[in-house]
């Protein structure tokens, strides 16, 4: 028995050598993009690369925003059998670095020059310690309402330009018998929203106090209290049946025009279109209101994993071909974001997507580009949930707003 | 050349030798996979690991904060409610059915299996199903509105209050058949010579399943507890598929809570020491248990 | 089951029969309910599922989505549906299945046979094993799968699977090799039969119930668990559940919740499978096995 185990074991390492061997030139990509628009988007790189002759190697692992995928690449790092590019957001890229994890491209960025067409908000989530980590594939904003411009119509609402005309619209929309906000209740989706609400409620600096250096003071503040009072509001305004949903029948809600507004980043988009919806027409895109000069946003990148000391060929043929500016304005076309370089024409894109882009420049110009702590690009995975737990218990009724506040300060300090 | 004595020896202490030599693979992967594993999750625990393990020291740290916060309190308490009413639930249930199946009903083979087929389907299958049916806008409610009771109110998915109630309904569908299916085999097991005799003496059915066989079935109910605790301690793709841990954080469970630490909250030394408590846990429940238990079999 | 034995001596009059099989076909319908509204709404258009009655009959017929979930449906970049991932779970399923019941059956064998000094205490270590966390498994076992050169491989993932159905496997067998009388084997002892001999020629034909409760318990567990799958496996080797996973859980665009329930049924078909085909020897294997002490 004992022979036979030990003879198996060896034939099965044999094995798994030569199964390792038959790799080398291929690419390994651990991703979650798996519906069919992303996965359409992907298939662009991934054409692009056989091309080259380097084969796709598809590691698909949905869930949670990335939360599986992240699990799963911390067992392959761990076993040493690491793939070669992982989709990856914020704060985690620069953890991984910090584990000395990645691989250095700045040989490649020198040669395609990304430092001079990559904002360089973008390139703090980008680059560790001076040296390139990871291929930037589109920057999102999350201070994003999307309106049934139908509903809007019917009951004389114009965009609202600040939060009391927000919230008199919200009025106005509950009195005519339509859910004013479509929204799921999942703690991410409560934290975009509260994203946008306290960057209205406090403006940039209390924005940048509260969630990027993490400010006991600015966490504690009456600011922090009235962008809760004011998340209560919205949640007087949501259907009964909000809890658990997803964010995709959220914004079906308001393409149907069940619901008025739905306060989501700009990859609710492409539902809209989906459902040959025209922008402008049918439904309207438009900043949360008192963040029109705000751009929060969150990056999807490609970080290459350290393959033994170097960046190999196929690790920069990937970089290569994601920041080629074909490839950014095909992919954001698709994917409702805008490209992470600022040099790519806006010919390609829509009414939204040009807005989009044109807001992202100029906030970029003008010091207002901040990094959406939803979406892990203000503070560290721990941070951000200890964060996420008190938005999500006080928008289910836990705490009062005061409450929410003190909580949020004494929740952080643990995370730290 | 051996004299036939010694071979024999030989042979004998082959045969001692040999049970041993069959056991030890399975014992050493046991030891390194499960008890070094412990062991390092103990140490980890100790230790300021974040989104790897680390090894710095931080003594109790961890506990500190863990106990500091009260997501720890609320999945410890929805693990005591949950563990309690699905344990109680499902053999009441299992029982229950068990014994009306064993009244020599027709069509039995054709029950049994429709009992036990829910344990056959992991939750990632069924979790959609059960969603649908416990939310109000597409499920029972709706359909009930729909069928004209209109007053008809079931949403306690939605409700913080009630959500982990819906956890263990889910739960009790899923193992309750299976529980079943060991009582009747426990009641399959016992000897009708004596019930027959017992009846002879005036007992009625209720005297009989109180008196004499439910009181035998000890060991089904002490396996069904064993499966029952192990489930409930490891239901973690039943709270993510369900409620995904909400409302809020209405039906958060440890295991929720450690994988959500340990994985996507990079603070592994936290959720290490979530485990450590959880294990302690199992095993204060578990060894007085498994002492008992086999001591009696020897 | 001997002939007698479902002869119960408890008799029932006509109204409590009645009410018994009220109660059993009110639970049947429990049992069944979710099931049914997977596969109604499995053969629907998705039009009639998103505006209509989730337990309305399908008006329209249709299997394409049971043909899209198997071949066509997006999984990753490519959409190959679930097809592959299928082939990746059986070849991860059977050995790790057989190797878990043999071993199991093996120390079962020894535990009850061939007692030997702090025998119940190893039994003891064994079982608790059962109990253990696998968030708490996953980082050192990742680290000790690619020291073996089997990180990403199917071997590797029958490695953990084994491991971690070993406790049950050989808890079940021992219950059942309990009652097995022990004077047969010592009388074969002395006419000269070895431990293996013993084994295969003595015990193993009357283990056929034992062995489908193990076999039952462990295939269900394996073919349903998803973080070992997702952790430990490749990208040529993700076995159904990963598949099935990405199939449901993706975050954009329409949910296609027909094709969603057609390939949560096809991931539930072999076990389903398992169940009916084996599930008449289930309680007798039970009633010999786990519940005799």
């Amino acid at each position: 028995m004992r022979k036979f185990i030990l003879k198996t074991t060896t034939t099965l390492a044999a094995a798994a050598v030569s199964v390792s061997m038959a790799h080398a030139g291929d690419v390994e990509v651990l991703h979650w993009w798996t519906s069919g628009g992303e996965a359409a988007a992907l298939n662009v790189l991934k054409q692009d690369l056989e091309g080259q002759g380097t084969g796709w190697n598809d590691m698909p692992v949905a869930g949670g925003g990335g939360e599986s995928a992240m699990t799963v690449l911390r067992a392959r790092v761990t076993s040493g059998n690491p793939p070669t590019a992982v989709q990856m957001l914020g704060f985690d890229i620069l953890d991984w670095a910090k584990e000395d994890a990645l691989a250095d491209l700045n040989a490649v960025a020198v040669k395609e020059g990304w430092d001079d067409v990559i904002p360089e908000a973008l390139q703090a989530f980008a680059k560790h310690d001076g040296q390139w980590v990871s291929a930037p594939v589109n920057v999102h904003s999350t201070n994003w309402v999307w309106a049934n411009k139908a509903v809007l119509d019917a009951n004389g609402i114009a965009i609202p330009a600040n939060w009391e005309e927000f919230e008199a619209a919200l009025e106005t929309l509950a009195a005519a018998g339509v859910t004013p906000v479509a929204h799921g209740g999942q703690a991410w989706q409560d934290a975009t929203v509260f994203d946008a609400v306290a960057m209205s409620a406090g403006g940039p600096e209390f924005y940048k106090a509260a969630f990027i250096d993490l400010d006991e003071e600015a966490l504690g503040s009456d600011t922090m209290v009235e962008s809760f009072r004011r998340m209560e509001v919205i949640r007087g305004h949501v259907d009964d049946n909000f809890s658990g949903r997803d964010w995709n029948l959220a914004t079906a809600m308001v393409i149907n025009g069940e619901a008025g507004f739905q306060m989501m980043g700009d990859w609710a988009k492409g539902e809209f279109l989906n459902a040959g919806k025209v922008p402008g027409e049918d439904f309207l895109c438009f900043r949360f209101p008192g963040t029109e000069d705000q751009v929060t946003f969150n990056a999807d990148q490609f970080a290459m994993f350290d393959q033994g000391g170097k960046v190999s060929a196929e690790q920069a043929a990937l970089a290569t071909a994601i920041l080629s500016p074909s490839f950014q304005s095909a992919f954001n076309v698709v994917k409702g974001s805008v490209p992470a370089r600022t040099d790519v024409s806006d010919e390609a894109f829509d009414a939204c997507g040009k807005q989009g882009m044109k807001d992202l420049a100029a906030a970029a110009a003008s010091g207002n580009l901040y990094g959406s702590m939803a979406h892990g690009h203000a503070a560290p995975a721990a941070v951000k949930n200890a964060i996420y737990d008190v938005i999500t218990a006080h928008f289910n009724g836990e705490y009062d707003a005061a409450t929410a506040a003190l909580e949020l300060v004494d929740a952080v300090s643990i995370a730290k | 050349m051996a004299t036939p004595a010694a071979d024999a020896d030989f042979k004998t202490k082959l045969q001692t030798w040999v049970p041993k030599l069959v056991l030890s693979p399975s014992l050493a992967l046991m030891l390194v996979f499960v008890y070094g594993f412990i062991l390092f999750s103990v140490y980890l625990s100790f230790t300021d690991s974040r989104i790897l393990p680390s090894y710095g020291w931080v003594g109790f740290e961890n506990y500190d904060k863990l106990f500091r916060l009260r997501h720890w309190d609320i999945a410890v308490n929805n693990l005591i409610v949950f563990a309690a009413l699905y344990i109680i639930i499902c053999s009441v249930i299992g029982l229950m059915l068990a014994i009306f199946l064993d009244q020599k009903i027709r069509g039995e083979s054709v029950l049994r299996p429709i009992f036990l087929y829910p344990m056959a389907l992991s939750f990632i299958v069924t979790g959609t199903a059960w969603k649908w049916f416990l939310d109000p806008g597409i499920g029972l409610e709706h359909t009930m509105h729909l069928w004209g009771w209109e007053s008809f109110h079931f949403d306690w998915i939605k409700n913080r209050d009630y959500a982990i109630y819906t956890v263990v309904l889910a739960a009790v569908w899923q193992s309750s058949g299976f529980v079943m299916a060991m009582f009747l085999a426990g009641l399959r097991g016992i000897d009708n010579e004596m019930l027959k005799a017992a009846q002879m003496d005036g007992a009625t059915n209720f005297q009989l399943y109180r008196r004499i066989i439910i009181p035998q079935l000890r060991p089904a109910f002490l396996s069904a507890f064993v499966i029952l605790s192990h489930l409930a301690i490891k239901s973690y793709d039943l709270v993510v598929a369900l409620t995904g841990g909400g409302p809020g954080r209405a039906t958060e469970v440890p295991a929720t809570f450690m994988y959500s630490y340990t994985f996507t909250r990079n603070q592994m030394g936290i959720g290490a020491s979530s485990s450590v408590i959880m294990l302690m846990t199992i095993v204060a429940i578990m060894v007085p248990y498994l002492y008992s238990e086999l001591r009696e079999k020897n | 089951m001997s002939a007698g034995s479902t002869d119960t001596a408890v008799r029932t009059g006509r109204i409590t029969r009645t009410a018994l099989y009220l109660v059993l076909l009110l639970f049947a319908l429990f049992y069944l309910l979710p099931f049914a509204i997977m596969v109604i709404n499995s053969v629907k258009p998705l039009s009639e599922i998103t505006g209509g009655n989730m337990m309305a009959l399908p008006q329209d017929w249709t299997f394409e989505p049971w043909v899209k979930a198997w071949a066509t449906a997006q999984i990753g970049v490519d959409p190959t549906g679930l097809k592959p991932y299928f082939w990746n779970s059986i070849k991860m399923v059977v050995p790790a299945v057989a190797i878990s019941t043999i071993l199991g059956a093996l120390n079962g064998y020894v535990l009850t046979k061939w007692r030997f000094k702090y025998d119940t205490l190893i039994f003891g270590f064994m079982l608790f094993a059962c109990f253990i966390p696998f968030q708490i498994v996953l980082i050192p076992m990742a680290r000790i799968l690619g020291l073996a050169g089997l990180a990403g491989s199917t071997p590797g993932l029958v490695l953990v699977h084994v491991v971690y159905g070993l406790g049950f496997t050989t808890l079940y067998f021992k219950n059942y090799y309990q009652v097995f009388p022990t004077e047969l084997v010592r009388a074969a002892q002395i006419d000269g039969a070895g431990f293996f001999r013993i084994f295969w020629r003595l015990l193993l034909p009357s283990s056929g119930p034992i062995i489908v409760v193990s076999v039952i318990w462990q295939f269900t567990n394996i073919w349903n668990d998803f973080l070992f799958g997702a952790s430990f496996a490749d990208f040529d080797s993700q076995p159904m559940t990963v598949a099935l996973n990405n199939l449901v859980q993706s975050s954009t665009g329409v949910k296609e919740y027909n094709v969603h329930f057609a390939g949560a049924i096809l991931a539930a078909l072999p076990t389903l499978l398992v169940y009916i085909v084996a599930g008449r020897y289930f309680v007798r294997g039970l009633m010999a096995g786990s519940v005799k002490g």
